[in-house]
């Protein structure tokens, strides 16, 4: 201790590195996950895929083209030279002849546009009731008693529940297909945001008392700018953690949906769908169940990784080793 | 304890009652007709009549009040005949008759009371899905207490992903792709867990087990997920205690300080997380069951459901939500009883 109040000034260290922001520090940390650098790679493979799949690989996934159905993935031919495959049907077709690629990427734009949906109006609705019980005070007792009822719902149940009553109004109203979406993506959302709320009320109530927030206060800020200033930003890395979850939840819950019959229809399908209507001729076509399974199970195993690897690196205390 | 428990207990009640009144609005505020089906030509006032027999002439709230009474008045009082009538344990007693008379829930599509329904499929559920969430539990606790002993060790990072696969492949997809493997290809195990087999000697136990693998199977790998992670962090936190190096220090044995000391305090939220999984399993077995052709309580509010059958969704969601409800207040009592340093009052 002594010899370093003895170094003379100019002795001191000149950092020679810039500054770096708290945000690549976040993505230096986020980098060390190995399993979370996979699973963002893969996301961003197939949130591509369904994006820009459908306009490279034209073909119409509702096409029907009875002299080629049932046709096998190319790659059954390395070990049954019998089998029936076309290059014109790399992953197949069905029994109607649609082309299973072509579904596949359709089916996943519709299972990751209901992922994300249902996901933000949750984050959205959690993260208001969360800020909201935890700044004020007269509010949490209620709040946070309204968020245990929920939670003590039976939630799969009053999905089905729901879906089945409440299809054919928003179908009529909306079109088979939209109508469905904002069905599914507004159940999904309006049922699953109550962990989002818990965690940022929490956090929110521990940050309330720091002496920023009082600073804030003392100059005279509104609490509405001091929550959208002060408290959104610092409640950011929970949030982002429980909206990976969220999405991941989202997405299996809607192919669970879709799996029971109570999802979308048959004609507009998601990775769900396929999988469900495929079981019935499982044995003879295993691929069929496989794929889509393979996808929803692949999507939902990156986005869990990436949460964890999220954990880490946003955790301040972890990210400095 | 006891006045947290009463009070929790209190609680509880309108909370139940919460739960009923959103249930039922649900079911009302849809759009369904029960009446649907009827053919267009059953005269309007016969039609009348048969929507009054179901029950549906009657206001909103009559109908809820009616059904509170029928689910928490009526069907005690049934039970308690039951238990008087037909069992031994209170068979003794004279014969009681309080339902006589008194209308109990009941079902549009059988015309018979749901809870009767409820109670002859609650068996299978149980069979299949109780036993699976033993089987999860049983291998998940070693699997945890090692890798949380080993911790970073090869065992653990293959317990690692093996957990993060459990959580990421819906059971809806494990189901099939078993049956494709063992049913179909390797022709092990029935796809179709068969409900009227009777087990009666050797032979047809060894059925009954090969038909049940599967879906314990699919059941048991979500359950050792989520509780293999709740061991292995609870371990984790109890290794680096002091009390630990206190043993060591003693000279106890390094099995006995891990499987004595450690695992008994880390047990504690454990056997919470076990209480409160219980009711979600039931409502996750609707999938498993319908892949395997279960005809479980699961099986039974998917059919009730598609027939518009509302009495028996009404009964067998909320049976649902009180399970958790239940489930809950014995995970917070068990924790306020397992650990001395908790003190709710």
């Amino acid at each position: 201790m002594t010899e370093q109040t003895a170094t003379p000034k100019s002795f001191e260290p000149v950092p020679t590195a810039p500054p770096r922001s708290q945000w690549a520090d976040v993505w230096r940390q986020f980098r060390r996950h190995k399993g979370a650098l996979f699973g963002g790679g893969f996301l961003v493979f197939i949130t591509l895929a369904v994006l820009v799949g459908p306009y490279l690989w034209t073909v119409d996934p509702q096409k029907l083209n009875i002299r080629f159905k049932d046709i096998r993935p190319i790659y059954t031919a390395l070990w049954d030279g019998d089998a029936k495959v076309n290059w014109a049907h790399p992953l197949g077709s069905d029994n109607l002849g649609r082309d299973i690629l072509a579904n596949l990427l359709s089916g996943g734009r519709a299972s990751m546009a209901v992922g994300w949906a249902a996901m933000l109006i949750s984050v959205v609705i959690g993260t208001v009731i969360g800020v909201v019980a935890g700044f004020f005070k007269r509010l949490d007792g209620l709040f946070m008693r309204f968020t245990d009822l929920v939670l003590s719902l039976p939630i799969l149940p009053l999905l089905l529940v729901a879906v089945t009553l409440f299809r054919q109004p928003l179908r009529k109203n909306f079109g088979p297909e939209t109508g469905m979406f904002i069905l599914i993506v507004a159940i999904i959302g309006i049922t699953s945001w109550m962990q989002t709320a818990r965690i940022v009320r929490g956090e929110v109530l521990a940050l309330k008392e720091r002496e920023f927030i009082l600073a804030a206060r003392s100059i005279g800020t509104k609490p509405f700018k001091i929550i959208t200033r002060h408290l959104l930003p610092n409640v950011l890395s929970p949030i982002m953690v429980s909206a990976t979850l969220g999405l991941a939840t989202a997405i299996i819950t809607e192919s669970a949906l879709s799996f029971l019959g109570v999802g979308f229809p048959s004609d507009f399908p998601t990775w769900g769908k396929l999988l469900s209507d495929a079981v019935p001729r499982m044995e003879e076509f295993p691929e069929r169940v496989v794929l889509p399974g393979l996808m929803i199970s692949l999507t939902v195993l990156s986005v869990n990784y990436i949460g964890d690897g999220l954990r880490d690196a946003l955790d301040p205390r972890i990210r400095g080793r | 304890m006891l006045t947290y428990t009463i009070r929790r207990l209190l609680f509880s009640i309108p909370t139940l009652l919460f739960i009923s009144l959103i249930i039922f609005l649900l079911l009302e505020l849809a759009p369904g007709d029960p009446m649907a089906q009827v053919p267009l030509t059953v005269p309007p006032d016969v039609k009348q009549k048969m929507r009054e027999a179901l029950g549906l002439g009657e206001p909103l709230h009559i109908r809820y009040v009616k059904w509170l009474i029928q689910f928490f008045w009526v069907e005690p009082q049934v039970f308690v005949d039951w238990l008087t009538r037909d069992t031994w344990l209170l068979g003794w007693l004279p014969d009681t008759s309080f339902s006589e008379g008194k209308l109990r829930v009941i079902s549009w599509q059988t015309r018979s009371p749901v809870m009767d329904i409820v109670i002859q499929r609650i068996p299978q559920t149980l069979w299949v899905v109780g036993l699976a969430y033993v089987v999860g539990i049983l291998i998940a606790l070693p699997i945890g207490i090692y890798s949380a002993y080993r911790q970073y060790s090869i065992f653990d990072q293959a317990g690692t992903f093996v957990t993060m696969i459990g959580f990421s492949i819906p059971p809806f997809f494990t189901g099939p792709l078993l049956i494709v493997v063992f049913a179909v290809g390797l022709g092990w195990f029935p796809s179709i867990y068969d409900t009227t087999h009777v087990v009666r000697d050797w032979a047809s136990f060894k059925i009954q087990l090969q038909q049940m693998i599967m879906p314990v199977m699919v059941l048991a790998l979500q359950t050792t997920a989520q509780i293999s992670r709740f061991m292995r962090s609870s371990m984790l936190d109890n290794l680096n205690q002091d009390y630990v190096r206190t043993a060591r220090a003693k000279g106890l044995k390094e099995s006995v300080v891990v499987m004595v000391h450690v695992l008994r305090n880390s047990m504690i939220p454990v056997v919470t997380v076990i209480a409160l999984g219980i009711p979600s399993i039931f409502g996750g077995a609707i999938i498993t069951e319908n892949v395997f052709k279960v005809n479980g309580v699961g099986q039974l509010l998917l059919t009730a459901l598609f027939a518009n059958d509302l009495p028996m969704v009404q009964t067998l969601t909320f049976i649902f939500a009180l399970l958790i409800v239940v489930f809950n207040l014995i995970a917070d009592i068990l924790y306020g009883l397992l650990d001395p340093r908790i003190r709710y009052d």
